[in-house]
């Protein structure tokens, strides 16, 4: 189990984590989310002892660490931008952490050979990072962690330098990776499929402070603010409140509660429509209402650029979330 | 159009191939062609000379001192300018390029300055019987002066664009500092130090002003490749200062060999 206890973190002019409280649990594969200066990437690294926090304690299975360099935290890092060893194969890459703790040569290539077969780069073993893809890569850096049995492992933006397609069959394999290895996980992420395809708990983060934490069924259905809506999944914003486009409900005559709007785009997106909806009480120059409908429901309406329906959110379906 | 551009690319061939020639490649031919100009017996008769061969040893011997001297204090002084947390960097790098900004000459007179008979230190030495200036000390401390920035310059830039990621990770995975260093940052920077450390020997070979100043210039015991080739000549032995610069030349080439077999990019992998 991590518990952060209200962590403080100042650069020299920058705030980066204001009191920071967060409790992850032993075996979990915990997300944390958010956009780019939120302070994710730092907390990681003060977990991780590569940042040492101004005040504020880490502890790490009830011992406090908050002092402990890296090295002795029993910790596993992968990094955005895999730091591999360039001028070691893969196999002496993977096998660093256990030669630097001297274990038998019989051992070490066992355990490595293992590892590779794991992550699946077995046969790899002789060359060398710079031969390898991205994804390759960033799997030797997870197996080069993974080789000490670390108590924890942390993972920054892993798969961030990668291109989309390698992207997901990564994580899809991470997940598949943590269901047997089972070590305490925390991913660091700023794309909220990611961390929703993977996690099993997200910490939702915004300016340097823990927005919201908890599973992630729980945020997206109950998000406890705009922002973790919002950055949880594509919104509407629909008289002063937020909704999810595919939450919005539109008819062609008037309802009770429903807005009056005009069509100004239909997008079809295969099986989704998407429908650009301008209010009738909008200023001008306002941002269009996007709602998502099922393609069926399009062909009911007959929908068409300039035509007018009534829209109306589904009440009582967004708890807690009210224009501020 | 096209023409023009071409006589223009042709131009600037010529202009730079040519300013080559006048400055570096007739001036070199011409001591190796007036060398060997009466046959190598006479060249070989002036190489080994009690003298020649003596400065020939001390010149090794200064440079083997400085140039290990200088890699490991420029190898420390990259560190320092690259991951130190210090304050007063800009400081710092303006004082490790002083020894280019300086005049080997002016260097030279300082060094009296602080360590000869009249100088700062000179009354503390002599009363304790050590002798710098005239003597080995003196050279080396010169040659060592002239020559410390090469190291740290090359490897800077290759520290900055490795980066501290290996090295943390390696801390993550348990290494020290100590281990981080020796296996991870020294390999990924070996490309930068010995770049740095053929040009140390290239400079150290060389040097001439400051040493010039300190040495004394005895025949057989103070006297440097570069000294001897300068008396020579002053004493009008042109066969025996261009044999002496033959030998300046043939070791400058064959650091230069070493350099481009050290190349990194006629390796297979970094």
């Amino acid at each position: 189990m991590i518990t952060v206890e209200s962590v403080d973190k100042h650069y020299e002019d920058f705030h980066a984590l204001r009191g920071v409280d967060l409790e992850i649990a032993s075996g979990s594969l915990t997300a944390l989310l958010g956009p780019s200066g939120s302070g994710k990437s730092t907390l990681l690294r003060v977990i991780a002892g590569l940042e040492v926090p101004s005040s504020g304690r880490v502890i790490l299975d009830g011992e406090d660490v908050t002092n402990l360099a890296p090295q002795q935290r029993g910790i596993g890092f992968v990094f955005q931008h895999y730091a591999a060893f360039e001028h070691m194969s893969v196999r002496d890459n993977v096998a660093f952490g256990l030669k630097i703790r001297r274990r038998p040569k019989a051992e070490v290539k066992e355990k490595v050979d293992e590892l590779l077969r794991v992550v699946g780069l077995d046969g790899y073993q002789q060359r060398y990072p710079s031969q390898l893809s991205g994804g390759q890569r960033q799997r030797m850096a997870l197996a080069r962690a993974l080789a000490i049995e670390p108590a924890v492992l942390l993972l920054d933006e892993p798969f961030g330098a990668l291109d989309a397609k390698v992207r997901a069959e990564l994580r899809t394999w991470l997940r598949r990776l943590h269901d047997e290895v089972h070590v305490t996980t925390v991913l660091v992420t700023h794309d909220q499929e990611e961390a929703l395809d993977v996690a099993d708990t997200i910490a939702v983060m915004d300016a340097g402070q823990i927005a919201q934490a908890g599973r992630p069924r729980d945020l997206y259905d109950a998000p406890a603010s705009e922002f973790v809506m919002s950055f949880l999944g594509p919104v509407a914003r629909l008289g002063g409140g937020l909704v999810r486009p595919h939450d919005l409900d539109l008819s062609l005559e008037h309802r009770e509660g429903a807005t009056e709007a005009q069509v100004q785009r239909v997008v079809h997106l295969g099986f989704e429509v998407r429908v650009e909806l301008l209010p009738a009480d909008a200023p001008a120059g306002a941002e269009p209402v996007v709602a998502q409908i099922t393609r069926a429901e399009a062909e009911t309406l007959e929908l068409q650029a300039g035509d007018i329906v009534w829209v109306r959110a589904p009440l009582g379906q967004v708890p807690g979330v009210v224009a501020a | 159009m096209r023409e023009q551009s071409r006589t223009t690319r042709l131009g600037l061939r010529v202009l730079a191939l040519g300013y080559l020639a006048l400055l570096l490649g007739i001036p070199v031919g011409l001591v190796l062609y007036r060398t060997f100009e009466h046959g190598a017996g006479a060249v070989w008769s002036s190489v080994t000379t009690p003298a020649a061969i003596h400065a020939f040893q001390l010149t090794l011997e200064i440079a083997a001192i400085a140039v290990p001297l200088n890699t490991v204090l420029g190898v420390l002084t990259a560190l320092v300018l690259v991951r130190g947390r210090v304050r007063g960097k800009p400081v710092l790098e303006a004082i490790v390029d002083l020894p280019f900004a300086i005049s080997p000459v002016v260097v030279g007179l300082s060094l009296v300055l602080v360590y000869g008979r009249t100088g700062w230190l000179g009354p503390w030495l002599t009363d304790h019987g050590i002798q710098i200036i005239f003597s080995l000390p003196g050279m080396v401390i010169a040659t060592v002066f002239v020559s410390l920035p090469f190291v740290a310059r090359e490897v800077t830039p290759v520290l900055r664009e490795i980066g501290d990621e290996q090295e943390q990770a390696a801390a993550t995975l348990g290494a020290s500092s100590w281990q981080a260093f020796w296996r991870i940052t020294l390999p990924a920077i070996r490309w930068g130090v010995a770049y740095g450390v053929v040009l140390t020997v290239a400079r150290c070979i060389g040097e001439f002003g400051a040493v010039s100043v300190v040495s004394g210039k005895v025949a057989g015991e103070s006297e440097t490749l570069t000294l001897l080739v300068e008396k020579r000549f002053g004493n009008f032995d042109l066969a025996g200062a261009y044999a002496a610069s033959a030998l300046l030349a043939l070791i400058a080439l064959a650091t230069l060999l070493l350099m481009t077999r050290l190349n990194p990019r006629k390796e297979g992998r970094p």
